[in-house]
């Protein structure tokens, strides 16, 4: 009896309506929560960088403290607006497959392997109370062992000393690559500096800082059992910072105030 | 139906039946989920509630299923539980869902919850099918937490991400095994298990295909095939 054929097509039929209404509710009515998480998962690891993260206070109010600016690559010039782009939304991982919206970088420059570039970036400020700079923080990526590591680092108000560093996402190894989430790793970070002489110096070493090298500053521990890991940290470091990075803005920015 | 029946059919999964060690299904994601307790106490939940609710919903229709589609019909009910479980994990405890990533879509893959629906749902009375699928979740769980434990307490040295064992480091004098936080450790965890299990219920160890022959290393040449 069950297995004519209009009672197959029908249970067939009647299933996928019944599912496809369960899963299909169930996606739209999730979805604002879904992005809002997102969202706020990006924004911790942001007021982390900053330094100025309260796990107690809702993030959206936190997250106020800071400024989010446009940067474009090309003249190191900061923007509140720029066309008609939405600075809440815009997203710069994703326009870098649109070839309009930015650059593919040539093989030879490429040592964080990030491919294509925006042309324009986003960037936080955190302002002190006479409304100077206190902190930058800018988002970096490139390629470590197993895929790319997206995260932000945050500069003190000279554009030079580091003040933290946080990785938002990767792929690399728990225990050895991963350890770039590593509280203790992280926090070796404050404190050094990224240029010397105009040249980015700061590198992830081999091995540990020996505590009287006098280029302590530039220099941070390995990750044990990660060097391709850590060469990819410096890489990204010695990237964003260069010419077709940061370092025109920064010079900027170290102009004006 | 007796109330004794019911009591069987959860708790015979716990040991008895456990579907890894005894049956060796869901191996796969036993291996990718179990290096951090916190994780995998969220995927066992997941498991126990897709196993359980796809057990219910394919019991009350077992009469309508017409045999040809039977096993798609199982699927899609399957995979939509699964959407739903992701899709609400996204939603409210988006820190373990980004950990567990692809590994909750694959519950889909689960051999578990297939064959509970094949092998009981498509037999037995409804609340019945709920009880043997909360039972066999909990048997998967009950190996997975115990592979976790051992994983993240010698692996990195925390339990739900609390330090017990300081790590060198972080400047404690606990060496974290880092075997034990890649996948393949969880093999022979559960190896270890499944050893120990079938030592003290002896009933559980199989008997042998074949009896392997003596190794000798003078050839019987008499008993050589031939390809002429």
């Amino acid at each position: 009896m069950n297995d004519s054929i209009i009672k197959t097509i029908g249970v067939a039929f009647a299933i996928c309506l019944v599912c496809s209404l369960i899963v299909s509710s169930a996606a739209v009515s999730l979805r604002d929560l879904q992005k809002e998480n997102k969202l706020n998962d990006r924004r911790i690891k942001i007021l982390k960088v900053a330094d100025i993260y309260k796990s107690e206070q809702p993030i959206a109010e936190q997250f106020k403290q800071l400024e989010s600016k446009f940067i474009d690559f090309n003249t190191g010039k900061v923007f509140d607006e720029y066309q008609n782009l939405n600075i809440d939304e815009y997203d710069q991982i994703a326009v870098t497959k649109d070839p309009n919206l930015s650059i593919k970088i040539d093989a030879s420059e490429d040592i964080a392997i990030i491919k294509n570039r925006e042309n324009i970036g986003k960037i936080y400020l955190l302002r002190d109370n006479k409304k100077n700079i206190d902190k930058i923080i800018l988002p970096i990526r490139g390629y470590g062992l197993w895929g790319t590591l997206y995260g932000y680092i945050s500069l003190e108000e000279d554009f030079n000393t580091v003040s933290g560093i946080e990785f938002y996402e990767h792929k690399e190894t728990p225990g050895l690559g991963a350890e770039v989430d590593n509280p203790k790793w992280k926090s070796s970070w404050k404190g050094k500096k990224i240029y010397q002489n105009d040249q980015v110096a700061l590198k992830v070493i081999k091995g540990k800082v020996e505590m009287d090298d006098n280029q302590a500053s530039y220099k941070i521990d390995g990750l044990s059992g990660a060097t391709i890991t850590s060469r990819g940290v410096s890489n990204m470091v010695e990237y964003w910072f260069g010419e077709s990075g940061y370092s025109m803005l920064l010079k900027e920015l170290d102009y004006e105030s | 139906m007796n109330l004794k029946a019911y009591k069987d059919v959860i708790t015979r999964p716990l040991l008895d039946e456990n579907p890894i060690t005894l049956q060796i299904l869901g191996i796969c994601s036993a291996l990718a989920v179990t290096n951090n307790l916190t994780v995998t106490m969220v995927m066992c939940v997941a498991v126990i509630s897709v196993i359980s609710f796809s057990n219910l919903f394919i019991s009350l229709i077992r009469n309508y299923i017409p045999s040809s589609i039977r096993i798609i019909v199982q699927m899609t009910i399957i995979a939509s539980l699964v959407i739903v479980v992701d899709e609400l994990l996204k939603a409210y405890d988006y820190e373990t869902s980004k950990k567990l990533s692809v590994f909750v879509g694959l519950i889909i893959t689960n051999c578990i919850v297939m064959g509970r629906a094949e092998a009981f749902a498509m037999k037995e009375k409804p609340l019945l099918s709920f009880l043997d699928g909360l039972g066999n979740g909990l048997g998967y769980s009950l190996i997975l937490i115990g592979v976790a434990t051992i994983r993240e307490l010698f692996g990195a040295g925390t339990l739900f991400g609390y330090e017990i064992l300081p790590l060198v480091s972080n400047g404690g004098w606990y060496m974290g095994n880092n075997l034990l936080l890649l996948p393949p450790s969880s093999f022979i965890i559960i190896g270890l298990f499944i050893w120990f299990i079938r030592s003290i219920k002896p009933s559980q160890i199989e008997i042998d295909d074949f009896e392997l022959s003596d190794h000798s290393t003078s050839p019987d040449l008499s008993k050589r095939e031939l390809n002429v």
